[in-house]
């Protein structure tokens, strides 16, 4: 186990590593030394700033320099500094995580229990009218654009029925800390939107999983030994049918929060995706960089949890 | 010896395949399976030497081995006069030309995709021999060669019998008339009467081209059909060779007699007048064999002497130099197994352990005999 | 039980898991001839039996015919897709104008033709998305053949590479991109085509690892074939089909990708007409009442999807019919 343990960690340092390369050559190394100094200064910089830009950022210096710059930079947790804002980068990504992760996490929660249990229902009641109503909405919900789903949803709901729900506010985003009521308020479309579609993928998987679960020899040894059928398939089927689902789960997490750019330009959550967006729209370098790597951060990390948890459930897998 | 080096085409010395075993256990030592474990044999030109063992005896293994399929553990290969034993796959490359190989599973050995000219005309096509016209008239002839229908050049190998197969395994092989041809149980897959044609096809082919065949079989009865000499294999060694002949009327090893004793007879009385010698247990697992004689926790004539020491292949009981057999108390003529009794009790019997430390002595420990089965 | 129906129906109990299965086969006549069937014929014919199949194959019919005819239409209608009608497509304030006879879709806000901009917004996506999804397939295979067969350190080189592109976002990928060298057609190709290799890959890699232990591939060994001619000529032949109906799933993905990269306006550049765009731009309008402008293009996109997803579904499902996929 702790040779996997350890297997499994080393991979992923190198995987973070090496994403950090990709980050650092996509954003630094293409647009050129001088191109990313003035970007850095500013709209309306002088030459002579953009030249101390430019040393200050070791942008003189050969490329693997630069890069053990900015790579030592960020193992101390400094993302670097956002010139436009004039703020540090880590506070600018301070700022938005919190929302990023409330929508994130609400989305997912719902997703995870609607999915999960019109999953298990479809499985368990086949080829009724339930399964197929649940298997065609979710095979509807998976084929939608994200950004199609919200626009439809605000247009129903914000404008279409807007006597009733005119309370729906469809833009922006406010603190839980600061004023949870609206906090709530300016959540529920996009987790709507968020969960919905994810929710698709989760239905199908979980209905393929269990049906594959129920078919196997120990559920039926389990319910000839008299089993009530509810005990059967909560207990014993849902259990193996869970790994493929609980491994997504972990995925899409850590894939959403650093990647759910759609639904919170969209709604105009102030995230990391929505912050992001913005960044390059301004060729605003360190903010790109340090979201785009802390993106690549939760991503592996979600990995590396996923797959250590598998191990411990499912002993094969730390053998492979 | 009467042979002369020239003679010789293949010559193996102490060849030894070890396949490590992934451990389940973290930090315990490395298992292996011990498949071939110091096989020498002479192979001359011309001659049909045959293989002989049960499943898990590694015959197939020292098939491949030969054939350089494999990296061997340790030993010696000589290929006309050439050591092949360690030489890169590269430098093996145009050695293949001259070492083939024919497989077991005809359906599996060809590639369901593709067209049989185009298997056949796969050596043509690697070694950069033929091309176009050229090779699919070589195809042809192959294909004429070996009994099929030139004409069915470009249909799938699930279009053709079990025995045809086999043959156009056959052709692909005889492309380049290679000196020695490795035949891994070539017709075990076939039914009897379609065994019959392929073996005639395999012996017209041998006088016509003057190949060499190693003749890898579980089947008694074919390889004293087709081979001049016969090595019988048991976990991993040879436990006798001798000429066919010699080899069925005079054979040595225990183990031998007990196969020769299962070959069905076709005259009924002879049958029913022989006593048929059941060995007790399976082939016991290859990855810890059984010290001493591998092969005393079955033998009828099982003695301590066997459970210590592992005897030598070497002429036994006044036969010639041909004629050699690995075992303490070898088999006079006319002995019948069926009257002997092992002189050791179960417990005395070593079936597993002893592999790890390579043969040598071990002391008589109480493992179970019968419950050691892999 | 109400679990899985009947014995009597055999392998129709695996079909719980198609959903498009309406009926159960019939008990077969006893006297009936057996004839052996590949499992391509087999799979063929659950096919042909599924109705919602042929309804999305027969959808994607008709919007292939109209993305192609798209110019005669427009020719035959007389209104161009980048053509601006300001007197008759424009209202008072200059903002889109109903359906009517004239504009049966209506206009988008620069006076152009609705119904003919839908149309040929279907050429792009129908051509960006089966471009880019034969770019996945390729280097998918490419991958996936050298990781499979040559397996070692090839295989954990590339299963890193494939790590590193699915840790940083798609769209943080395609739009930085789009933003270092100018959009345009072929980068959005090749952006979505590219950075979705990694499911055929590992597909691939798959399909490779189960075949290449065959007897086949070591008799291509001992005839002494070097290893680029036994993953192309003996190992591709075999996973080839398997591989082109699970990389025809991308099909709908790389439509997706390309709309969202548009509508966050990195796509294709306007003036051409692309789906995404027009959304993008008719959610400027839709709250003033123009519901036109973004409805019909969603309808067009959520309706082109939704017929890819349903046939690559159900060919899934034939193909497997103990309805255990894939998700990744």
């Amino acid at each position: 186990m702790i040779r996997f343990l350890i297997r499994r960690i080393a991979q992923a340092i190198l995987v973070l590593w090496l994403s950090s390369v990709a980050v650092f050559l996509l954003f630094f190394v293409g647009p050129g030394p001088t191109q990313v100094a003035r970007t850095f200064a500013g709209r309306l910089a002088t030459a002579a700033r953009i030249a101390q830009i430019k040393h200050e950022l070791h942008l003189d210096e050969p490329l693997p320099v630069q890069y053990g710059h900015w790579l030592w930079n960020l193992l101390q947790g400094n993302l670097g500094y956002d010139y436009y804002n004039g703020q540090s980068v880590d506070s600018v990504v301070g700022q938005a995580i919190p929302a990023t992760v409330s929508l994130v996490i609400g989305a997912a929660i719902l997703w995870l229990l609607y999915g999960v249990i019109t999953g298990i229902v479809s499985a368990v009641r086949p080829r009724t009218f339930l399964d197929r109503g649940f298997t065609t909405s979710a095979l509807f919900f998976y084929s939608v654009p994200t950004f199609v789903l919200g626009l439809s949803l605000i247009w129903l709901l914000a404008y279409k029925l807007s006597p009733v729900t005119q309370f729906f506010p469809f833009h922006g985003y406010e603190a839980i800390t600061a004023n949870p009521g609206k906090w709530f308020e300016f959540l529920i479309l996009p987790w709507l939107t968020l969960a919905l579609v994810q929710a698709a993928s989760y239905t199908r998987l979980t209905r393929t999983s269990m049906l594959e679960v129920l078919n196997e020899d120990y559920v039926r040894t389990a319910r000839s030994k008299g089993m009530s059928e509810r005990r059967v398939i909560l207990v014993h089927a849902l259990r193996s049918a869970l790994t493929p689902i609980v491994t997504l789960f972990g995925l899409d997490v850590g894939t959403l929060l650093g990647g759910a750019i759609i639904t919170e330009k969209l709604f105009g959550i102030t995230g990391l995706g929505w912050t992001i967006v913005n960044a390059i729209n301004i060729q605003d370098l360190p903010v790109i960089m340090g979201i785009a790597v802390l993106a690549a951060v939760f991503v592996v990390v979600a990995n590396l949890i996923v797959d250590i948890t598998y191990a411990f459930l499912d002993p094969r897998v730390r053998l492979s | 010896m009467s042979t002369t080096d020239d003679d010789v085409l293949l010559r193996v010395e102490n060849l030894v395949k070890y396949f490590p075993v992934k451990s389940s256990k973290f930090f315990q030592q490395r298992e292996y399976v011990h498949a071939v474990d110091g096989v020498s044999l002479e192979v001359k030109h011309g001659e049909t030497f045959g293989i002989v063992g049960e499943t898990g005896s590694g015959k197939s293994t020292l098939g491949r081995s030969v054939a350089r399929l494999y990296d061997i553990t340790s030993g010696k290969i000589t290929f006309d006069g050439r050591d092949i034993s360690r030489i890169s796959q590269r430098q093996m490359r145009p050695l293949r030309r001259e070492i083939q190989m024919i497989f077991q599973d005809p359906m599996g050995s060809l590639n369901p995709r593709r067209r049989v000219g185009s298997i056949i005309g796969d050596p043509f096509a690697i070694h950069g021999l033929a091309s176009g016209a050229e090779r699919k008239k070589r195809v042809q002839e192959l294909m004429e060669r070996v009994g099929l229908n030139p004409e069915h050049f470009n249909r799938f190998p699930a279009e053709f019998s079990g025995g045809q197969r086999q043959r156009i395994g056959v052709a692909r092989a005889l492309a380049f008339q290679p000196k020695l041809i490795i035949c891994d149980e070539p017709v075990s897959a076939l039914d009897v009467s379609i065994q019959a044609q392929v073996i005639n096809l395999l012996a017209d082919l041998q006088s016509e081209f003057g190949l060499t065949y190693l003749f890898i079989a579980h089947d008694l009865s074919v390889v004293r059909h087709v081979s001049n000499n016969v090595a019988v294999m048991y976990l991993g060694k040879l436990t006798e060779v001798a000429p066919a002949d010699d080899l069925f009327t005079r054979a040595r090893h225990p183990y031998t007699g007990a196969l020769l004793s299962a070959v069905p007879l076709p005259d009924p009385d002879q049958s029913d007048g022989r006593q048929q010698i059941i060995l007790v247990g399976d082939v016991p697992s290859p990855i810890a064999p059984p010290s001493g004689c591998r092969f005393h926790p079955r033998c009828p004539k099982a003695a301590p002497a066997c459970v210590s020491d592992e005897p030598v292949l070497e002429p036994r009981l006044g036969d010639g130099p041909l004629h050699t057999a690995a075992c303490h108390f070898p088999m006079a003529i006319g002995e019948n197994l069926a009257d002997f009794h092992p002189s050791i009790g179960e417990e005395q019997r070593v079936v597993e352990g002893a592999g790890l430390l390579a043969g040598g002595p071990a002391q008589a420990n109480a493992t179970q005999a019968e419950g050691s089965k892999q | 039980m109400s679990m899985t129906p009947p014995d009597i129906e055999g392998d129709d109990a695996r079909f719980a898991g198609n959903l498009t299965t309406i009926e159960p086969e019939k008990q077969p006549a006893a006297a009936r001839i057996i004839r052996g069937r590949s499992p391509w014929q087999l799979a063929f014919e659950r096919l042909r039996k599924d109705r919602t199949a042929k309804i999305a194959a027969g959808t994607i019919a008709v919007i292939i015919l109209l993305a192609l005819f798209a110019p005669v239409i427009a020719a035959a209608l007389g209104h161009g897709p980048n053509q601006q009608f300001v007197d008759t497509g424009e209202n008072a304030f200059g903002d889109p104008v109903g359906p009517n006879p004239t504009f049966w879709l209506g206009t988008d806000s620069s006076g152009r033709d609705l119904l003919i901009r839908t149309l040929y917004g279907a050429r792009v996506s129908l051509v960006v998305g089966v471009l880019a999804t034969l770019i996945s397939v390729a280097m998918g295979v490419l991958f996936g053949l050298v990781a499979g067969y040559l397996g070692g350190i090839w295989d954990a080189i590339i299963a890193r590479l494939v790590d590193v592109v699915l840790s940083i976002p798609f769209l943080i990928i395609a739009i930085s991109i789009a933003y270092i060298s100018h959009p345009g057609f072929w980068l959005v190709v090749f952006v979505v085509g590219v950075l979705s290799f990694t499911y055929p890959a590992r597909i691939v890699r798959g399909q490779v690892i189960s075949v290449k232990e065959k007897e086949f591939v070591e008799a291509a060994r001992a005839l002494g074939a070097g290893p680029i001619r036994i993953m192309f000529i003996d190992i591709l032949p075999n996973i080839i089909a398997t591989v082109i109906v699970y990389g025809s799933l991308l099909i709908p993905l790389a439509i997706v990708s390309e709309a969202s990269l548009s509508f966050l306006g990195v796509g294709i550049p306007p003036p051409t007409a692309d789906w995404g765009q027009m959304i993008s731009d008719a959610s400027n309008y839709y709250q003033y009442g123009y519901w036109w402008y973004l409805l019909f293009p969603s309808l067009a996109l959520l309706i082109t999807t939704l017929a890819f997803n349903i046939l690559g579904d159900s060919v899934r499902d034939a193909l497997d019919p103990r309805g255990a996929g894939i998700y990744e």
